[in-house]
């Protein structure tokens, strides 16, 4: 078994599906940041059986937490200051995301324009539908 | 700075303010020939679509204000790979105001997000056409002298028709309306109309497949076009179609006082002998859609009304 060690500050985000942690990486925007990041895959959970685990380090306070309402709400989000949790962060879904899933509709502007970024918004919560900004479309995953 | 995208884009006290401009201006045109001298409007349709452009140019030539454009995206920089924002841009120099058809949905939208000029949708894919609505409720208004307590009949493709949904989803704002939902199975309106309009806002209706039977009922009547390629078989083309198309029979089975609208191009789905009647309004509608677009171009150029 791998040994981590904890942070001192900074953000734990624990109980990722096993398996999903890089594409959680790239969707925080991680890959652009110069904070350390440790990236723990398929650590033996209780619960889960195998999660992932990613441990970032440094201030965070830019760092966009919503988009992973919408990728997992399962995912524990534990904010540590001074080596101990001062904050578990629930997760809402996010009223916008952005580039983190696609819109299908061929007939949407976002087929033949490929730098628009792909916008969607959160239609009905209680459905958790989300719809296309430009055409509208529902989002089918 | 405004823009039309989608016609919930304006309130219904908005509405009603655009379509009592709309119908002062049917009254007095001569009042308001001038109200846009030195104004340009550009006319963006990347699709062909005559009646629209011709619809909007209309508009603005009564307004006293003069216009610009093209009518295929053949004779225009999309042709060279030009992005929908590039092209607002550099139309933005050169007009006060413009109407984009553009075949793809979301296109008026993104055009919105880098103009400085105001831009009206004229019509997106099968997404929205929300000039259209604006002339449905000011011809509707003007035929019945209300757009509330109406049983309102759609007949033909519920399912692909953006007008219809459009349309729909306009009336449901006000108070008493009830829809006659007449389709063929395979072109029943969408899902999402039906729970995320219909049952959303408490709105009475049902879903029927014979015309003759609707008739009675309706104060409204909106045809559009069965197309064959629609449909999954010929089988179910041949047996239905007929019943589609409004012919001087089943306008003997309707009200005194109902009319009949259409968006326009009809095909087969209204018989000519139908035109006769007083109550056959499609034609009229045409030409309240220039009034309508009329007071949407002085809308959002904040043009004054003149005295």
């Amino acid at each position: 078994m791998l040994n981590i060690s904890g942070i001192k500050d900074g953000i734990v985000l624990d109980h990722i599906a096993a398996g999903k942690s890089l594409d959680i990486y790239y969707h925080l925007g991680l890959d652009k940041l110069d904070c350390e990041v440790a990236i723990i895959k398929n650590a033996k959970s209780s619960k889960m059986g195998r999660k992932d685990i990613i441990k970032i380090a440094g201030n965070l306070d830019n760092l966009d937490l919503d988009v992973l309402g919408y990728i997992d709400h399962n995912i524990t989000v534990n904010i540590i200051a001074d080596g101990v949790i001062a904050e578990k962060k629930s997760l809402k879904l996010p009223k916008k995301i952005v580039n983190v899933i696609h819109c299908k509709n061929p007939r949407c502007i976002t087929s033949i324009e490929q730098e628009l970024p792909h916008v969607f918004k959160l239609a009905d919560e209680a459905t958790k539908t989300y719809r296309c900004l430009y055409c509208e479309e529902k989002y089918g995953k | 700075m405004r823009h039309l995208l989608n016609p919930l884009d304006f309130s219904v006290e908005e509405i009603t303010r655009l379509l009592d401009l709309a119908g002062d201006i049917e009254h007095n045109l001569p009042k308001y020939a001038h109200v846009c001298d030195g104004k340009k409007l550009a006319t963006l349709f990347y699709e062909p679509s005559t009646r629209t452009r011709l619809s909007f140019e209309a508009a603005m030539l009564n307004l006293g204000g003069s216009v610009l454009g093209f009518a295929s995206a053949d004779s225009s920089s999309a042709a060279k790979g030009e992005s929908v924002a590039d092209t607002i841009r550099i139309i933005s120099c050169y007009a006060d105001i413009c109407a984009m058809r553009h075949p793809k949905e979301g296109a008026p939208l993104v055009a919105s997000q880098f103009s400085s000029i105001p831009v009206i949708n004229a019509g997106d894919g099968g997404h929205q056409h929300p000039t259209q609505t604006l002339t449905d409720l000011l011809t509707i208004r003007n035929l019945k002298g209300r757009l509330d307590n109406l049983t309102v009949g759609l007949c033909g493709d519920l399912k692909f028709g953006r007008t219809v949904h459009s349309l729909i989803e306009a009336l449901v704002r006000y108070t008493g309306i009830r829809f006659v939902l007449i389709s063929p199975q395979e072109l029943k309106v969408p899902g999402y109309i039906r729970t995320d309009v219909l049952d959303k806002n408490h709105v009475e209706y049902k879903e029927v497949d014979n015309l003759d039977e609707a008739m009675p009922e309706l104060d409204i009547l909106y045809m559009t076009r069965v197309q064959k390629e629609r449909f999954f078989n010929e089988e179910d083309y041949i047996r239905l179609k007929d019943s589609y198309i409004l012919d001087r029979q089943k306008m003997k089975l309707a009200k005194e006082d109902m009319y009949v609208l259409h968006p326009l191009p009809r095909v087969n789905e209204i018989s000519v002998e139908v035109d006769k009647d007083p109550r056959a309004a499609y034609f009229r509608q045409a030409q309240y859609g220039v009034y309508a677009r009329m007071a949407l171009i002085m809308t959002l150029l904040e043009v004054e009304k003149p005295c």
